[in-house]
């Protein structure tokens, strides 16, 4: 269904000049917002823009500074969580508050269980349960663990809980930053009932081609403010522009080509041959020479992220061979890896790929730690020295070296995983969605970087789940399905179409990836 | 016994200088809540009884410091790497019993049963890395059965009752030149030794990785679980040269020494500003953790309060510091 122009519906939620500062950075400086009742509302901005600040400061987590929030036109304070939901604000955060090892219901009434004689109605609960999960399109009966569902199914009974609040403005963070496209065919059904019941939706995404998809309005933010509002349907390369600033003049600036030529005549860097893990994935065979970018595409669950982890040697395998420069890796040892110059960057950039609350330094520095040790002393001023020197050549936007990596943005947070392995003189690096979560700006700065590394002879393998990203960066793809190569595609014959169609290809249909019934044993 | 009556208040006005004071050590102080709790706590002590801020008392809280500073540093290494040790303090009966039994009982040399005592803990400590490491426990769990095996082979070893340690031994309880504590010392020496492995060393940097996040430590090529094995025998390295320290000042060693102790070592990690999720804490601040409860039990009993008030008063002291230092942060 187009959307009419809409109607001049009620208010639900404004706000009016929010300033928030923290120790040495303003983070908001000014945000005019307002969300109407049965309106998806985009908000968009790269990272470190300001949107997760002003979620903070609309779900209570955060008090702003300077600033006035009004719900229906009445001034209110939102001092933390309990006070969002009493004012019908709820919020689907990036990570799930949810109980892995309780149940759905119990999830869904966690400590507002109804009761009978002081003693929980698991009935009643799990009647309610039912017909709050009916209403999201969850099929999975209210008994089973929220652990046992995937990231949809887990993602709909957030849903389900800010519904079952009685919210009227539902704020969500990126909520299909996780899902496969096929999930989020599923969220925006949900998504459009929602709007159509007359609740307010506060829609956070970096992809771009879904604000037409599913956004009414758009209010872009920049270095904390918000520099405009424009209907969902404006162009694309306007919103980028509202974004970043200035234009991008060209997204993928791979020169595929000229690659191709370097390629052709290079020696493979990296070459897998017959590896194999019961259950997982079987014959898999590639090469990667120097000077080449090989995407790895495929559905979410296709066990592409499982085998660039036993081929890095995080994982065991069963049978096969890694070969890296002609030298064989023996399986299972990230340190044999490194040594021989390969690299990883994982895919849970926070979970795998860094130490949080450590300095930038001591980040871009982990993995030379053994390098730099001279009679078992760390030589800490040259290893200091040397983050400098890569932070520098990436462009890291820090206060410091010594700021702690969890403050910096999403893109930044990137460029320190990989330049401790740059620093490490890693040939073959292999990128796990490398630019999950960062904004446009420093995605191209990313693609740069990739063109960099290829053109100085390195070879990188990318896995990504984002279709334009694989088309547009790599010179060779291998789509991935069911634990098996399902085709190799050159850059010039592939195409979406071609990438989807082996990506599901062998797969029964109703098989593919169901979120939200229970896996498990 | 010996409380001053004078008005506290009244001489501290006096007392430190005036607007004297340079920024920097303001600086120092806020930066470090165990630091200014320590100088607080020494400064009211120093008012309050006449015969705390003496030199002789204050070895005396030091050689009282000792053996629970060097088990903590030993701790600190755990907890900074994101686990738990809680066998120090029958690893360290263990091994001052060791102590007896090479040098009173096989009537070994001094030097030898010193270098064997230390051995055993660290073979101890050894056993509790590789449970941890290869076998998988958690270090709770792990060094919670090492509390109880530990202490048992102590009471084995020395059949239940106190061994008797030789005369040449005892030094190492006592005091050089008159009046230096050699418990002091080596209290000192091992609180150096600790910095330099936190600091400067492969492990010591391995430690603040694997704590801070372990699967990123693993994915960045260094071998958690080799890493995890030496961590846990350093801390029965450190916790068997504490248990010999120990023995040496009491003359014997007992199979029921150090109990609880660990209790106290963990104590004065966390005092210390480490945070039992991993990847921080320093050897500094587990010192001033330690001294902490030295100067506390020290000035409790020169104030006369019951020794059951007196843990009542160090509880407190460990919320009030923990809390303090998270709100600190939060800030």
């Amino acid at each position: 269904m187009t959307t009419p122009d809409p109607p001049p519906a009620r208010e639900l939620l404004r706000t009016e000049g929010i300033r928030k500062t923290f120790p040495g950075v303003v983070a908001l400086d000014g945000v005019d917002f307002d969300l109407r009742a049965g309106e998806v509302h985009v908000l968009l901005g790269e990272n470190g823009a300001g949107k997760s600040t002003l979620i903070k400061v609309l779900s209570g987590t955060y008090r702003a500074d300077a600033g006035r929030v009004l719900r229906e036109g009445k001034a209110v304070r939102i001092t933390g969580a309990e006070a969002a939901e009493k004012l019908g604000i709820g919020t689907i955060h990036q990570e799930f508050n949810l109980v892995p090892h309780l149940s759905i219901a119990e999830n869904l009434f966690l400590g507002r269980q109804p009761r009978r004689f002081g003693l929980v109605d698991r009935k009643k609960m799990e009647a309610d349960a039912k017909v709050l999960l009916e209403r999201v399109g969850v099929t999975a009966p209210p008994r089973t663990p929220v652990g046992k569902l995937g990231i949809a199914g887990r993602q709909m009974v957030e849903i389900a809980k800010a519904l079952s609040l009685r919210t009227r403005v539902l704020i969500m963070d990126e909520p299909t930053a996780v899902l496969t496209a096929e999930e989020v065919n599923r969220l925006f059904v949900i998504v459009r009932k929602l709007r159509a019941e007359g609740v307010g939706i506060v829609f956070i995404t970096h992809h771009l081609e879904e604000i037409a998809a599913i956004g009414d309005r758009v209010t872009v933010l920049r270095d904390g403010r918000s520099v405009g509002q424009v209907s969902a349907r404006a162009p694309q390369d306007e919103l980028v522009r509202m974004m970043v600033g200035r234009s991008i003049e060209q997204q993928y600036p791979r020169e595929t080509v000229q690659a191709e030529q370097a390629a052709a005549s290079a020696a493979p860097l990296l070459r897998v041959t017959g590896l194999h893990k019961k259950g997982v994935f079987e014959n898999i065979d590639f090469e990667v020479r120097a000077g080449e970018v090989v995407g790895i595409a495929g559905l979410v669950g296709a066990g592409r992220t499982e085998v660039v982890r036993a081929v890095f040697g995080a994982d065991d395998y069963d049978a096969g061979r890694v070969e890296v420069a002609g030298k064989r890796l023996p399986g299972g040892d990230v340190w044999a890896s490194h040594a021989a110059g390969l690299g990883l960057v994982p895919e849970d950039r926070k979970g795998q790929g860094l130490l949080p609350d450590a300095s930038v330094a001591e980040n871009l520095g982990l993995v030379t730690l053994r390098e730099a040790s001279r009679g078992g002393l760390v030589d800490r001023a040259g290893q200091r020295k040397a983050a400098s020197r890569i932070a520098d050549r990436l462009g890291v936007r820090m206060a410091g070296l010594d700021q702690h990596v969890r403050t910096l943005s999403g893109g930044n947070q990137q460029k320190v995983v990989i330049g401790k392995w740059l620093l490490a003189n890693s040939r073959v690096l292999i990128l796990d969605e490398p630019t999950r979560g960062i904004d446009v700006g420093a995605k191209v700065e990313i693609y740069q970087l990739i063109n960099e590394l290829t053109a100085s002879g390195h070879a990188v393998l990318m896995i990504s789940s984002d279709l334009p990203e694989v088309l547009g960066m790599s010179d060779r793809i291998l789509v991935m399905s069911q634990g098996r190569i399902a085709g190799e595609l050159t850059a010039r014959e592939a195409t979406q179409d071609a990438v989807m169609a082996l990506a599901v290809g062998t797969s029964a249909p109703g098989t593919s990836e169901m979120e939200d019934s229970p896996r498990g044993h | 016994m010996a409380i001053d009556t004078q008005q506290p208040g009244h001489r501290l006005d006096k007392r430190p200088g005036g607007s004297g004071p340079p920024n920097r050590v303001r600086r120092v102080l806020e930066d470090n809540g165990a630091l200014t709790a320590l100088a607080v706590l020494v400064l009211v002590l120093s008012f309050w009884t006449g015969n705390f801020f003496t030199t002789t008392n204050l070895l005396n809280v030091g050689v009282q410091a000792a053996v629970t500073a060097i088990l903590a540093f030993g701790v600190t290494f755990a907890i900074v790497s994101g686990g738990i040790d809680l066998s120090v303090g029958s690893v360290a009966a263990f091994s001052g019993v060791m102590l007896g039994w090479f040098t009173t009982t096989q009537g070994m040399p001094v030097f030898l049963g010193v270098v064997l005592a230390i051995l055993s803990g660290t073979a101890a400590g050894l056993v509790n890395g590789i449970l941890i490491s290869y076998g998988k426990l958690p270090p709770f769990i792990a060094t919670l059965a090492m509390l109880s095996a530990a202490r048992g082979l102590a009471q084995v070893v020395s059949e239940g009752s106190p061994v008797v340690l030789p005369d040449s031994l005892t030094w190492i309880g006592k005091t050089m030149g008159e009046w230096l504590p050699v418990p002091v010392l080596v209290m000192i020496a091992m609180g150096l030794l600790a910095a330099l492995v936190l600091n400067r060393t492969y492990s010591g940097r391995s430690m603040y990785a694997i704590g801070g996040n372990e699967e990123a430590a693993h994915l960045s090529g260094i071998r958690v679980r080799r890493q995890k094995l030496v961590i846990y025998t350093l801390v029965g390295t450190f916790a068997a040269i504490a248990g010999i320290v120990l023995a040496s000042r009491l003359a014997s060693a007992q199979p029921t020494a150090a109990n609880g102790y660990e209790l106290d070592a963990i104590a004065a990690v966390v005092i210390g500003g480490a945070s039992l999720a991993g990847g921080v804490g320093k050897a500094s601040g587990t010192l001033i953790g330690a001294l902490i409860l030295a100067v506390l039990r020290n000035g409790l009993n020169l104030l006369d309060v019951s020794a059951f008030w007196q843990q009542v008063v160090i509880g407190v002291v460990i919320a009030l510091a923990v809390l303090l230092d998270t709100l600190r942060r939060r800030a």
